[in-house]
This record gives C-alpha cells, sequence and structure tokens, in this order.
C-alpha cells in the first residue's frame, strides 16, 4: 500500500499527511505513520480543542504544574504538602467492554498522578449511562454496563488500595448507546517530590518497566477519536487489559525509586499511545532526543511487529530516565518488586525519536513533530437549529392544575436516577489508607493528609457534571456546575484551590456540537475566572455519539480544595432532632427550566436555567465556611438537582435521621412546583442548635446573603408548607424508597 | 509491644496497621514478604490487601512465601499473631486456623461499617470487652464468607473460639446482619491455643474518632497484651 493511501486508512487526513512528508522530508513509512495516527489523534493533541482549551485561565499562586506540562496538574496545599490530581475518560473502551474498560481507566489515571512523584490517595468517578430501568434489550444492555463499570472500578481501584471516596452517577436516555466513565485521581506529595517528564542528558539510559508488552489496546488513542458504530464491538482489541496487582506493584516500586536522591532524571507513563508517546514526549520536553531498540522491549507475545509495538498501549508501563552508571539501583528496586526493568535505550541530542528493531532503523521521527507540532483546527460553530426551540417552557401545559406535590416527590424518592448511591460506594474500598474522613454520599469528600513534622491538612473533593443544564443552555449550565462543585467544597468548609475538566461531547466536526463546546469552555472559563480557580488540566473526548446520536454535551469538573482552619466537618443529614433548618443564599427557586423535576416526574426536558448568580454564589460559599467554623452547626447540603425538597428529602433519608418541619417560601406568581423543584439558584440548607441561629443571622448579614429559617428537626415525619401546599410523608417511607430504588433497578432482571 | 506487619506483594492495609499501632502507643515495622526473621516477643500482623493479586484464592499463594515459615514457627511458640481480612484468608490457607473465606453471598465485593458481638472475653483479642459487647467495626472485602465443615464448626463453638459474630443494631444474630453469608455469622475465629486471631473486620480502620469510631482499639490492645489480661 502507498503510504498516503495508508495514512488515510489510520485515519489521517491528506493535509495532515502533507504536513508529515513535509516535516520529514521525504516519504513516512507505515510504522511512522502508525506514531502519527495515534499521536495527532484528538485523543492525544487536542487538534480540534486546543484554541478553545487556550481561554480556561491557568495560572494562580497556588499552580506548582501548570495545565498541559505534564501528566497532570499539582497545587500547593501548604505546610509544604502539593496536590496532583486530573481526571480522564475511558468512555469508548467501557462501551466495548464495560469491566476492563473502567478497570484500565482507574488504571491509567493512577499512572498518570504517580508519574507525578505522588501517592495516590483517592479515586472519584462520573458515570453516566441510559435508564436502568427501561424495558427490553436497551434496559438490559445499560444494566450490564453498569454493573460491568462498576465492577471495573471496584476491582482496580480495591486491589490498588486506594479509596474511591466519591463521584457520580447518572442515568439518562442521552448516554444509552454512549455510556460516559470519567475518572479521577489525587495524589499528595511534597513539593521537592515533584516529578518532570522530560529525557535529558546525553547518554542517560532509558528504561521500560512494569508488565510485557502485548497486542492489547493496539491504537486505542485512534479507537477513542472516532464515533461509536455498530461495528465497534469490532474494536475490542483495542480496548486494554489491566492487572491491578502489577499496578499496584508499579506505583510502591516507582515510589521507592523517587525515594533515592538524585537518581530518577524523567518519568513517564506509557498510557495512550504507549512507547511512542513516551518516548517522543519524553525527549520532546527535554529538548533531546532518544533511540530505543525494540528486540529489548519485554514482550509478552511472539512476533509482535514494530508497528505493534509502537502502538500496543498494554497497561502498567513505564518509561525511567535515570543518570548513567545508577542503573544497577533501579534494576535492584524492580526486581524486588518482582517488575520487568529493561534497558531499552538512551538519550541523544539529535531532537529525534530513532526506533531500531535488530539493530536495523524502523522508524526516525523529529520528536517535536510528533509530540507537539500536531495541526490545530479552527472548527466551525453554529448555534443548533432547535436550541431556542427545546429553550422554551410552558409550565401550564406540563404541571397539573392542582399541584400534587406528595406524590411528585415520592416518584423523585421511587427514581434510580435520584435513589441513593450505596449500592455502588459499597463495591468500592472507600476507607483504605485510613485518611477518609468524609465518606461518600455527601457533597463533598475529605481526606487527611499527614503533615511532614505530624498533623493533618485536610482536603476536600467533588466531581461535577450536568448535561441536562449543558444541553438546555451549554454556557450557563456549564458555569452553573463549577458553581456548584465549588458550593460542595463550601459545604465542607473547603476553599477551592484547582479544577480538572473532563470535556465529553459529540463529533466536533459537526458546528452545532462543536458550538456547545465553545460555550461550554467559556462557560467554565468565566466561572473559573470568578472563583480564582485555575484549570490545571483534564481530558477532552470527543465522538461520543452512536447511531442513536451524540451524548448531551458533559463536561465534567473535579475540584478540590483546602479545608479552612477551624472548620468542624458537619454531615449531610439531619440529626435526631431539635435543631433549627436554616436557608443559606437565595429565596426563589430560579424555575424548573432544564430541571432533574420536569424529566424525572413529567418527562420532559425543556426551559434553561435561570443566569448564574456568581458574585451571590461567592458570598454564600465564604459565608458557609465562616458558618462551619462555629460550634452548633450539626450539617449542611448542597440544594442541587431536585430544588430545596429533594435537598430537604436528603436530610431526613440519612441512617438515623430525624424528621423535620419546614415552610419552603413561594415567591409571588411562582408555583408551588417552581418554589421546591427549581434548581437554578446556588443555596445551601444547614440545620444548627437554636443557641446558633443568632450567630448565623449576624454572619449572612454581614456577607450580604439571604438567610431564611424554614423550621426545625424531628420526629418520624416530613411535613412541608409552601404557600397554600401542605404536605407530609413519613421518613421510613421516603428512606425505603430512596435505599431501594436503584438496587431494584440494577437486579430487576 | 512490638508488632512485625508482614507485607505481601499487593498487601494495602501494612501501612494503615502500622500508622494504627503507633496511635494506640506501639511499636510496629514492616517486614518483606521474602525475609524470614521475626523476633520472639513480637507480634505478628497478616494484613488486609490483595496478596500476589490473589488471582488464584485469596491467600492462597502467599502461604508459599518465605515469611509465612517464620510466622508458624511464631504461632506455634504462642506469639501472637492476627490476621485482618486478606490475612485471615492467608491464615486459613496456611492451616493456622481453620475453614475459609469464600465469595461472598451477593457475589459482591463490600465495605461498610458492620456490627460485630463480642463472644467471649476469654481472649488476650477480647480481653477489653464483655461478653455480648457490640462493635462497629468495617468490613471491605468480597471473600469474607466463612465456611468450615459441621465437625470444626461444632469444634470452634464448644471451645469458644468464635470470638466475632455479626450481628444487627440490636445485637442479634440474624441473617440481615450478616454481610456475606458466613456460617455462623462468624467474622472472627482463634485457635486453639488462643493466640492466633483470624477476622474479616478491620480494626485498624477505627481506632481513631475522624475515622469514624474507636470500637477497633481494645482488639488490638488487646493482642498487644495492654489492660486486661486473661
Amino acid at each position: 500500500m502507498k503510504a498516503r493511501e495508508f495514512a488515510l486508512k489510520l485515519g489521517l487526513t491528506e493535509e495532515e499527511y502533507g504536513k508529515i512528508e513535509k516535516g520529514l522530508a521525504r516519504e513516512p513509512n507505515e510504522n511512522e505513520l502508525g506514531m502519527f495516527s495515534v499521536m495527532w489523534s484528538e485523543h492525544c493533541s487536542y487538534k480540534n480543542t486546543r484554541r478553545e482549551l487556550r481561554k480556561f485561565p491557568t495560572t494562580g499562586p497556588a499552580v506548582l504544574v501548570k495545565a498541559g506540562e505534564e501528566n497532570a496538574g499539582v497545587v500547593d496545599a501548604g505546610d509544604g504538602l502539593a496536590l496532583a490530581y486530573k481526571i480522564e475518560s475511558h468512555n469508548h473502551p467501557s462501551a466495548v467492554e464495560p469491566f476492563q474498560g473502567a478497570a484500565t481507566g482507574v488504571g491509567g489515571i493512577l499512572r498518570d498522578i504517580f508519574t507525578m512523584g505522588a501517592r495516590p490517595v483517592a479515586f472519584m468517578d462520573s458515570l453516566r449511562f441510559g435508564r436502568p430501568e427501561a424495558k427490553g434489550e436497551a434496559g438490559r444492555r445499560t444494566r450490564s454496563l453498569i454493573k460491568g463499570v462498576v465492577s471495573g472500578i471496584s476491582h482496580y481501584g480495591n486491589c490498588v488500595g486506594v479509596p474511591t471516596v466519591g463521584g457520580e452517577l447518572v442515568f439518562d436516555p442521552a448516554y444509552e448507546g454512549n455510556p460516559l466513565v470519567n475518572v479521577f485521581c489525587l495524589g499528595t506529595l511534597r513539593h521537592d517530590q515533584i516529578r518532570r517528564g522530560a529525557a535529558k542528558g546525553v547518554g542517560n539510559p532509558v528504561f521500560y518497566v512494569g508488565a510485557k508488552t502485548g497486542r492489547d489496546g493496539l491504537a486505542g488513542a485512534a479507537f477513542a477519536s472516532r464515533d461509536l458504530t455498530e461495528e465497534s464491538k469490532a474494536d475490542r482489541p483495542a480496548v486494554q487489559v489491566g492487572d491491578p496487582f502489577v499496578g499496584k506493584l508499579l506505583f510502591e516500586a516507582c515510589l521507592e525509586l523517587y525515594a533515592k536522591p538524585d537518581l530518577v532524571v524523567g518519568v513517564q507513563d506509557m498510557g495512550a499511545a504507549g512507547l511512542t508517546c513516551s518516548t517522543c514526549e519524553t525527549a520532546s520536553r527535554g529538548g533531546s532526543g532518544i533511540e530505543i531498540e525494540l528486540d529489548q522491549v519485554p514482550q509478552r507475545e511472539t512476533g509482535m511487529t514494530p508497528y505493534e509495538i509502537l502502538l500496543s498501549e498494554s497497561q502498567e508501563r513505564m518509561l525511567i530516565i535515570v543518570h548513567k552508571g545508577r542503573e544497577k539501583e533501579l534494576k535492584d528496586i524492580f526486581a524486588k518488586w518482582g517488575l520487568d526493568a529493561a534497558e531499552i535505550g538512551f538519550v541523544t541530542e539529535t531532537g529525534k525519536v530513532v526506533v531500531k528493531a535488530a539493530g536495523k532503523v524502523v522508524a526516525e521521527v523529529p520528536a517535536r513533530l510528533l509530540a507537539d507540532d500536531a495541526p490545530v483546527y479552527e472548527r466551525e460553530a453554529k448555534v443548533p437549529a432547535k436550541l431556542a426551540e427545546r429553550q422554551k417552557l410552558d409550565l401550564k401545559k406540563i404541571l397539573p392544575a392542582q399541584p400534587k406535590v406528595r406524590e411528585d416527590l415520592l416518584k423523585l424518592a421511587a427514581s434510580p436516577a435520584t435513589g441513593s448511591r450505596r449500592w455502588v460506594w459499597n463495591q468500592y474500598d472507600h476507607m483504605v489508607g485510613l485518611r477518609t474522613v468524609v465518606r461518600p454520599g455527601g457533597d463533598a469528600a475529605v481526606l487527611r493528609i499527614e503533615k511532614s513534622g505530624g498533623g493533618w491538612v485536610h482536603v476536600a473533593m467533588t466531581l461535577d457534571g450536568n448535561g441536562r443544564w449543558c444541553a438546555q443552555d451549554p454556557r450557563e449550565g456549564s458555569k452553573a456546575l463549577v458553581a456548584e462543585a465549588c458550593r460542595n467544597l463550601a459545604c465542607a468548609g473547603a476553599v477551592p484551590l484547582g479544577l480538572t475538566d473532563n470535556l465529553n461531547y459529540g463529533n466536533p466536526h459537526d458546528p452545532e456540537i462543536f458550538w456547545t463546546l465553545r460555550e461550554g469552555v467559556e462557560g467554565m472559563a468565566e466561572a473559573c475566572r470568578f472563583f480564582d480557580l485555575p484549570v490545571t488540566g483534564g481530558n477532552v473526548s470527543l465522538y461520543n455519539q452512536s447511531p442513536a446520536g451524540p451524548i448531551h454535551p458533559t463536561p465534567v469538573v473535579g475540584v478540590v480544595g483546602k479545608v479552612e482552619e477551624g472548620v468542624r466537618l458537619v454531615g449531610g443529614v439531619f440529626g435526631k432532632g431539635g435543631g433549627v433548618v436554616l436557608l443559606l443564599g437565595a429565596e426563589g427557586g430560579g424555575g424548573l427550566g432544564a430541571s432533574l423535576y420536569l424529566q424525572e416526574v413529567h418527562g420532559v426536558l425543556a426551559g434553561k436555567l435561570g443566569k448564574v448568580d456568581l458574585e451571590g454564589e461567592k458570598k454564600l460559599h465564604g459565608l458557609m465556611r465562616g458558618v462551619l467554623k462555629l460550634a452548633g452547626v450539626r450539617a449542611a447540603h448542597d440544594v442541587g438537582e431536585g430544588g430545596i425538597l429533594w435537598a430537604v428529602a436528603e436530610m431526613v433519608m440519612g441512617e438515623g435521621s430525624a424528621g423535620g418541619e419546614v415552610t419552603i417560601p413561594c415567591g409571588q406568581g411562582e408555583r408551588a412546583e417552581e418554589a421546591l423543584f427549581g434548581e437554578g439558584a446556588g443555596r445551601i440548607l444547614v440545620e444548627v442548635e437554636e443557641g446558633v441561629v443568632g450567630e448565623v443571622e449576624r454572619l449572612a448579614g454581614e456577607a450580604g446573603v439571604g438567610c431564611k429559617r424554614l423550621g426545625v428537626t424531628g420526629g418520624t415525619e416530613l411535613k412541608m408548607v409552601c404557600g397554600s401546599v401542605e404536605e407530609k410523608w413519613g421518613v421510613r417511607e421516603l428512606q425505603k424508597l430512596f435505599t431501594e430504588s436503584l438496587p431494584r433497578a440494577l437486579e430487576g432482571e | 509491644m512490638r508488632f512485625a506487619v508482614v507485607q505481601f506483594p499487593g498487601s494495602n492495609c501494612d501501612q494503615d496497621c502500622v500508622h494504627a499501632l503507633q496511635v494506640l502507643g506501639q511499636e510496629a515495622r514492616l517486614v518483606w514478604h521474602e525475609e524470614t526473621k521475626i523476633d520472639p516477643e513480637e507480634g505478628v500482623i497478616l494484613p488486609g490487601g490483595f496478596s500476589y493479586g490473589d488471582y488464584l484464592r485469596c491467600g492462597a499463594i502467599a502461604r508459599f512465601s518465605p515469611i509465612m515459615k517464620s510466622v508458624k514457627q511464631a504461632a506455634e511458640r504462642g506469639q501472637v499473631v492476627v490476621g485482618i481480612c486478606n490475612g485471615f484468608q492467608i491464615l486459613c490457607e496456611a492451616g493456622l486456623l481453620p475453614g475459609a473465606l469464600t465469595r461472598n453471598e451477593g457475589l459482591h465485593f463490600r465495605c461498610e461499617p458492620t456490627w460485630i458481638r463480642v463472644e467471649t472475653p476469654a481472649s488476650r483479642f477480647t480481653s477489653h470487652y464483655g461478653t455480648g459487647e457490640m462493635l462497629k467495626i468495617p468490613i471491605a472485602h468480597g471473600e469474607g464468607c466463612y465456611r468450615a465443615s459441621p465437625e470444626i464448626l461444632q469444634e470452634l463453638e464448644a471451645q469458644q473460639r468464635v470470638l466475632f459474630r455479626y450481628c444487627n443494631a440490636e445485637g442479634q444474630e440474624v441473617r440481615e446482619g450478616n454481610p456475606n453469608g458466613s456460617s455462623h455469622n462468624i467474622a472472627g475465629i482463634c485457635n486453639n491455643g488462643r493466640n492466633v486471631l483470624g477476622l474479616m473486620p478491620h480494626p485498624e480502620r477505627c481506632c481513631e474518632a475522624e475515622m469514624g469510631g474507636v470500637d477497633g482499639r481494645g482488639i488490638l490492645l488487646g493482642a498487644a497484651g495492654v489492660g486486661r489480661k486473661i
């Protein structure tokens, strides 16, 4: 086959081929084209989104490693401590092979974190599927995907001994043909332990460590950069197979290696695009070249071609460059952990990646050309033709003449979309490591991190996404989810330090989809700038569409923060009763546009979110952190999806929680449903002791934030008054529906 | 007292055990599975995790590791040996405790706080408690369903070697309080010499209030011989 034809077959364009030929000043061979096809894929090069990603704020006083510099961003957590964290998607692999797809997603992000020199201490997962209760084949497939993905995450995360402390699980028909599996990992390290992925020092040896190379995951990065089709199952070989045991040994061995003074020059994990990516990226960063001999690469199968070895995405492998003369120290450590460590090459000054097989050059490419010079496209963007129509909302046509709030809340409680996620997190070891102070199920997870001189720093983290909001209004929706993530952290008394984003969208060649992406990025960027929140990296996952159509535009953000000194951590559920319920923040519900209520109770996705009041949010978060420093605060919970009534319901549905009596304000001309289920406004519910109410009111007054007394906690019922609507529910009744809905939807065959 | 916390490749609660013991004022050192030396005055902890990946059967490979010979000798000498979670599985595979731990009923990995009931204070591990005392201690395992022949179960009961049993919040030994389907709701047993303990719940995870409770302290302190003694 001619080189040009082969290039097109690999998914490169005519234009890209031309650029390669020009860059090399000759015709590329097949190995080289294979390398370009993965390195210039969207997954590795961000060629379709790079212009957009530049809009994010990426700097700030806390940033130690910026977005795009290395495998993961690093921020300062004070006391000499740093946090390395990142989110990454494994959507396509999980769609065709849920268990391994999800498991290797966990393994991949884990490597990104320990590559930075950090000890991984927590995972979170953001998962989106179709409806598990759907009838027929669609429901069966969705249930099997959910179970497969959850057990894949459980398998890998539990085995490597890193707790999974939070995340989200969303069911929406928009993800039926293309589930989303986004995995976040956080690691901790001291500032002086940050590792770089640069190949420096001519003559320094280049080591390959970890698992052997096989034919699995061939060109997975390219596979991830295409639409999912009926034929995608044939791409199963592009899905990698993970071995968490080796993953665990690999990170322990690497951390032991890093502890040796001045031994390691550079480290890079072999994730997407495997050996190709790790060699060209380290060389490019180091301004150097690398020469490797493929015959030295540990191989699991015989007869592998150079092309296969270069493009394999076999898991649990790393590339490590050490100082010449100290090879034995590395070999000894990996021998102790029972892992391969093969010297496969050395650093050169040529600026080229030279690949040999049996001594013969099989590829020779300038490292920069491969790693950094991928074309950057300006994609066409167009407002979706049907958007204005979709944003219209006529509540009169949807809501009944008389509100049926009692039934509405029972419907929400019984829906697997809103039910307790205990079924999921109980399958994850969320306590190993003895750091998990606030366990899954609340607004944000909190970990304690040991300081070098003793004592603890408390770190809070949350993952948030909302495809419904972003489908109806990509810009405000994206702003709202950044605000919500920061509000979640505020409920744990934490100041946000940094954000990692996973942009999940459909095919960028569709101008309407590209417009939603651009709007989403600009909305997030605006909110991040407002909250002084640097974006420290993340992932872009495009082509998330199946024959049924594209997914909702779904940016997912992971935000990490530091719990302020003096904060007393509280849960998100009512205690035994005798407390006062206060609403902090705006009074109105913010409308029912794009709400969970309309979708779950009335089967309608319509309208859009109200404009996000970033100023009001910022004040609210500051107030919340201040309130948490008072003695006598018992619980705090963010009002998010489902609105204020759902938030109150969640607070009574905790284990052993008391009921309560609340009066929820209903604005002039507002329907009760809007006041109760609207999710457009930034609000937080707190339960406090009577004696501290005055102090909270005073703080709220100072902050310029609303503070309204809604009622009291106690009893075994939830009683609610809103305008002329008055209803009550048994706490046990709600708890039962809430805890059983998800297991019932999944176990029902 | 000093404890040797054994580190198998794939152990992941080793550091947690060291931390908890230190919080309790005890000494702890990590011992790599290829080592063979255990001092006569040391206690031994086999921590939780996935030794050697546990791809075959939990604990099945770990029992052949060099350190296990020394652990057996220590047990025979009457030294304290505690196997937690994967460590319990290893003790059963190594024949230091009878029975086996199989896949949880329901087949899912489960990580959650469970209630366990102290069956007898007659062992150093339970010496801090009274009969019937309830402890809330988390589990985190996929294979914790204790199984043994009827004869062995009878013997364990007759010799009061069932030290901990899963129960509900009211202290009743019922199905709903049993997270994995273990026979006789067994959560932890000891050997005939009462110096070797195997249990699935993780006492090291509840030795500090910030971690959600301190119900596990007595087990580890008892193992260390601190406080009440039999």
